[in-house]
């Protein structure tokens, strides 16, 4: 497919803006790789990095074909300063412990589901094969971690507590699933994403059944926080970026 | 992780429709369904199966390797328990 201008730079964008999410998501959960608290989990957290990172790779190849100006994939995903990621500030959140990891994963895939599903509605074609793929990988992300949400919540005293601490630290991001940047509406107009704002229901159905299994509540959001998608990130980002961009950045070009 | 929360399963793959399920190793998961989820992960990242089965190792029987020749060895002389001995004829294939 071809786009005329404006259309094609704001396609370019909202594809890199979802690479971003998928690939610092990925990173985070691959840097549980060796660390997880059993060996099946050691093999399911990399196993759904290995997902977003699929995923990054597909939007990053795409964004840079479109764009047409010689950038490669991984000139986008090692090449550029924090300012210019436009992920959510959920997907860049600090692991935590593995209540946090689970917790942050269901928030995620739980609005990006049903996104890439009304998706596959949408007209570019190329896209829809990327979203035919995410939708069961993302479907498995949500029954892995919400079961385990489902545990925390109804196990012992210490894990019950640790997973409301996790909610009412990551909560106040999840507004953000939903607020989709400029470049991102100017696409949805266009008919070629899903409207992420219209997966909110969804979401929060999702979030309400697994949290009463959970016992957990669904807290209000006083002060939602958001500025991942104008390129205004936390501290986090930084640091992640400094270990994920230090080998390209340090030995230019370099293959192996 | 303590492992009297997080029991010993043993996983059984059919890595084709038609065929059986096959015993291809065990796990710890504190219950049913999470044995499934880490079955998946843990046997089935290359393609190696469309369904799986896990069942507690505590609920499997084994026979006594103190008794195997008295449980095994009275088959060895009754060869006529082979379907050997007929001429199958040749339309009929492989059987």
């Amino acid at each position: 497919m071809t786009y005329a201008q404006p259309i094609k730079t704001a396609f370019v964008e909202t594809l890199i803006t979802l690479g971003d999410d998928h690939l610092i998501l990925g990173h985070r959960l691959s840097e549980w790789c060796g660390h997880a608290p059993m060996l099946e989990e050691d093999l399911s957290l990399p196993n759904m990095a290995l997902d977003l990172l699929g995923q990054a790779n597909n939007l990053y190849s795409y964004a840079a074909e479109l764009e047409g100006e010689g950038r490669s994939e991984d000139d986008i995903a090692f090449l550029r300063n924090a300012r210019q990621y436009r992920n959510l500030l959920l997907v860049e959140r600090p692991n935590g412990d593995f209540a946090h990891t689970v917790l942050r994963q269901l928030y995620f895939a739980a609005a990006m589901q049903p996104f890439w599903q009304a998706t596959l509605n949408c007209s570019d074609e190329r896209l829809n094969g990327f979203a035919g793929k995410a939708v069961k990988e993302l479907a498995t992300h949500i029954r892995h971690c919400g079961e385990w949400v489902i545990r925390l919540g109804d196990g012992t005293d210490e894990s019950a507590q640790r997973m409301r601490k996790a909610v009412e630290e990551l909560h106040i991001y999840t507004d953000e699933l939903f607020q989709p940047n400029a470049a991102m509406r100017i696409c949805v107009e266009a008919g070629l994403i899903a409207d992420p704002a219209a997966q909110r229901d969804i979401w929060n159905t999702t979030i309400a059944t697994i949290f009463k299994d959970a016992f957990l509540q669904v807290p209000e959001i006083a002060f939602p926080q958001q500025g991942g998608r104008e390129g205004l990130h936390t501290e986090a980002l930084g640091h992640l970026l400094s270990e994920l961009q230090y080998m390209q950045r340090t030995y230019p070009g370099m293959t192996w | 992780m303590a492992t009297h929360l997080t029991p010993l399963w043993e996983v059984f793959i059919r890595s084709r429709n038609g065929l059986n399920h096959k015993h291809v190793g065990s796990l710890h998961a504190a219950d049913g369904d999470l044995a499934l989820q880490s079955a998946r992960d843990v046997y089935t990242r290359r393609e190696e199966g469309n369904s799986i089965w896990v069942v507690r190792s505590e609920q499997i029987l084994a026979s006594d390797p103190d008794k195997a020749a008295e449980t095994f060895e009275p088959a060895a002389d009754k060869v006529y328990r082979h379907p050997s001995f007929y001429d199958i004829p040749d339309d009929v294939g492989h059987m």
